[in-house]
């Protein structure tokens, strides 16, 4: 593995024991991890379980994790050569087969694909083709130092999406309004759209609290659990729709957020976490043991759907009233209803999302922003650190409320255990990865975090391995979150514009 | 009528007497400067007159009105600005923005003069505008913290320490311009400096803090001639 010719930096000379050394520590690592998760394997057969092996497929996983290492280190150590060809024969094969195997099934081209899982065979020709272009930029920019060139053109990159949110904003919310027309828009691909935009929404509401006030909540869920709570109890204690509802939804968790609010006044960071983790458990511990208000474990069942202005999407209307599909003369179809679950997420999480580009250049807003920075400046400049923690936590509650409200009516039935810890975790997980205080970055974000494991779905209970492989990768590349960039506001006048350049 | 008084003010840090009986008055007009020696008590005196910590004895007045038990953000909104100890200017926001968030309790539509004084009195601010305060240099940073100070529109300044850390010249340039804000905007000063050379050759009038208590007082140029002060804290160095 000489280095190439043609190239007048003069590289260190590549201790080839060490790199084959550390490749199959590799191997042997993923060996060892693949032997019992991807080795043994259980299946119902007639008359109980048997244990099926397969061993082909660990050693399949050893080989590919070995040469994916060597790939790394030879373009770590300048080699780029060997794996521009690697990776690319590897990927056109492998792209080939898959291509073929969609077009002509019954080739029965599976047989040559390396694994048994088609979303982990198009996974490693992905990585293939991530070696692939990375290896043409290390040819490309061969001198420089290569992992500080990295994070800069990421910074930078950062940089320009915040930038031009303006116009990615708009195009992405172009996209998810003509996503449910799109003829591969089918049944499964609009539930996983409406809980990414679910997760969305919340990851907004709760980036107002950590994002912009910078108060750790680790019990955002509590919030959502009082807005779908609201909503289910007043449906079926008063016969209340869903748009009556939503208002009142969203100012009970309002409450709850300022009932937290007010005890953790004076906490910070490590403290107020575990006090507002302690609260989460709290509400579901209420909501379990509160049998005659709450049905406690049973859950809550027959929440009404929303409708449109009144019309219900049913197929047979009561006698005498109009549904969706007969009013606007169409044909039923069950999907209208979950096209416009869609459509009602999507502008739930719209209002959260102007709401909170809104705030941030009124007074209130950076108020928040100066209290995640200094509380202690904040105080010397006059700003009222107690009513600020307060609103940002009411706040940030409604709009868990709200989302709570639309989960509820989405389920149809909800129970206390759908508002465990891990749902807050992964709200969290959504904002900080998605870096703070970045609305768009929430959204790639939930993408990335909610999507991304509805698409292992084969793999069965391994699926949150996706979901944990995606949040490593993203702490390791952006310690930061995905944007964190934060561009500056100037704060909106009641007279007029705001000051820019200033006159002397 | 002093504009502020401090009458025989205790303050605590759990169990630990900071202030013992500290007695100070600054009148209009005035650049009153407090000097002592590392851990005397001077911050805690002005972090005191703010609020935080609250005085356990002791009588607060400010314009003849008690402002002992209030909130520090209601003192503020009284009258009285601080550029606390360590600058603590926002990192993450611009200038501009910095400038805006001292601007907090007053009414917007003071905004653009008030930045404008600002930017005249450090013109290096309005070429950094735009940039996060974070990435100024110590100095800019003071004079950041004295302007977002200045943006609340005070009646009283309080400064605390601003040349810490900060190079020779730029402390005559910090203090040039501490003087110029009082002579021209006619704005009344505290200063808790460690550097007792160049407070008391600027300032009216001087005391002398040691263990939580005022031991000297007097006028500059007084504090400047006395042996024991050149003794204890301008002898090698400043003199």
């Amino acid at each position: 593995m000489a280095p190439p010719s043609g190239t007048t930096t003069i590289l260190p000379p590549l201790d080839r024991r060490a790199v084959l050394k550390e490749s199959a520590y590799i191997a042997i690592f993923v060996f060892a991890l693949a032997f019992g998760l991807v080795g043994f394997k259980t299946e119902d057969v007639p008359g109980g379980l048997e244990i099926v092996t397969r061993f082909g497929q660990v050693f399949v996983a050893a080989l590919v994790a070995f040469v994916g290492r060597l790939g790394m280190i030879l373009l770590r150590e300048q080699r780029p050569v060997p794996v521009l060809w690697g990776s690319a024969a590897f990927a056109a094969v492998m792209l080939a087969l898959l291509i073929g195997n969609l077009a002509a099934p019954a080739a029965d081209l599976t047989r040559y694909l390396p694994f048994g899982s088609v979303v982990i065979n198009w996974l490693v020709t992905l990585l293939a083709v991530v070696f692939f272009g990375r290896a043409v930029w290390v040819l490309r920019h061969r001198s420089r130092a290569v992992t500080a060139g990295r994070e800069a053109v990421m910074d930078r990159v950062a940089a320009r999406v915040q930038r031009s949110a303006r116009v990615i904003g708009p195009l992405l919310l172009g996209i998810a309004i003509v996503f449910p027309f799109l003829p591969v828009a089918d049944r499964w691909l609009l539930d996983i759209a409406i809980l990414v935009a679910t997760y969305i929404m919340l990851g907004w509401g709760l980036n107002i609290v950590v994002g912009l006030a910078g108060l750790l909540d680790l019990g955002y869920v509590a919030f959502y659990a009082v807005g779908a709570y609201s909503y289910a109890l007043l449906a079926t204690y008063f016969d209340l729709g869903f748009w009556v509802c939503l208002p009142f939804a969203g100012i009970m968790a309002a409450f709850a957020g300022i009932l937290l609010g007010f005890p953790v006044l004076r906490l910070r960071g490590d403290y107020l976490a575990i006090v507002t983790l302690g609260f989460g458990e709290m509400i579901r511990v209420i909501l379990l043991n509160w049998y005659k208000f709450t049905k406690g474990p049973d859950g809550i069942s027959g929440i009404p759907r929303p409708s449109f202005f009144g019309l219900p999407f049913t197929r047979n209307p009561p006698d005498g009233s109009e549904s969706f599909h007969s009013f606007f003369g169409l044909e039923y179809s069950p999907l209208d209803r979950i096209i416009f679950l869609y459509y009602l997420i999507i502008a739930l999480a719209l209002v959260t999302n102007f709401f909170t580009l809104r705030i941030r250049k009124l007074p209130v807003g950076r108020a928040w922003e100066a209290l995640r920075e200094d509380e202690t400046a904040c105080r010397s400049i006059g700003i009222n650190p107690r009513n600020t923690k307060l609103t940002a936590f009411a706040i940030g509650a409604m709009f868990g409320g709200f989302g709570g409200s639309f989960f509820a009516t989405r389920q149809g039935f909800i129970s206390p255990e759908s508002f465990t810890f891990i749902e807050s975790a992964i709200i969290l997980a959504v904002v900080v990865l998605g870096g703070m205080g970045s609305q768009i970055g929430v959204a790639f974000a939930a993408v990335i975090l909610i999507g991304l494991p509805e698409f292992f779905r084969e793999l069965q209970q391994y699926r949150m391995l996706a979901f944990g492989a995606a949040m490593v990768m993203i702490m390791v590349w952006r310690p930061r979150g995905l944007l964190a960039h934060r561009e500056p506001t100037i704060r909106l006048f009641p007279q007029g514009p705001p000051v820019k350049e200033p006159k002397t | 009528m002093s504009m502020l008084t401090v009458s025989g003010v205790h303050t605590f840090y759990g169990r630990i007497e900071a202030l013992r009986g500290v007695d100070v008055t600054v009148e209009e007009g005035e650049i009153v400067t407090l000097i002592g020696a590392n851990g005397a008590g001077k911050s805690t005196l002005l972090m005191t007159i703010c609020g935080n910590p609250r005085a356990a004895a002791g009588r607060i007045a400010f314009d003849g009105r008690e402002i002992t038990s209030l909130p520090t953000h209601n003192i503020v909104r009284r009258g009285i600005a601080q550029s606390p100890e360590g600058r603590r200017i926002f990192p993450f926001m611009t200038v501009l923005e910095n400038l805006q968030m001292g601007a907090s309790v007053v009414d917007p539509a003071h905004f653009q003069e008030d930045v404008d004084r600002v930017f005249t009195l450090y013109p290096i601010l309005k070429e950094r505008r735009h940039q996060r305060g974070g990435t100024l240099s110590g100095g800019e940073q003071q004079m950041l913290a004295i302007g977002r100070a200045l943006m609340s529109r005070p009646r009283l300044l309080l400064l605390d320490e601003p040349s810490l850390g900060l190079a020779p010249l730029l402390v005559k340039q910090i203090f040039s311009v501490i003087a110029d804000i009082n002579k021209t905007q006619k704005m009344t000063v505290f200063l808790v400096e460690q550097n007792a050379y160049h407070a008391l050759r600027l300032a009216h009038r001087g005391y002398v803090m040691a263990n939580g208590q005022i031991v000297l007082s007097g006028t500059g140029q007084e504090l400047l001639a006395n042996p024991e002060i050149r003794a204890a804290y301008l002898e090698g160095g400043h003199g």
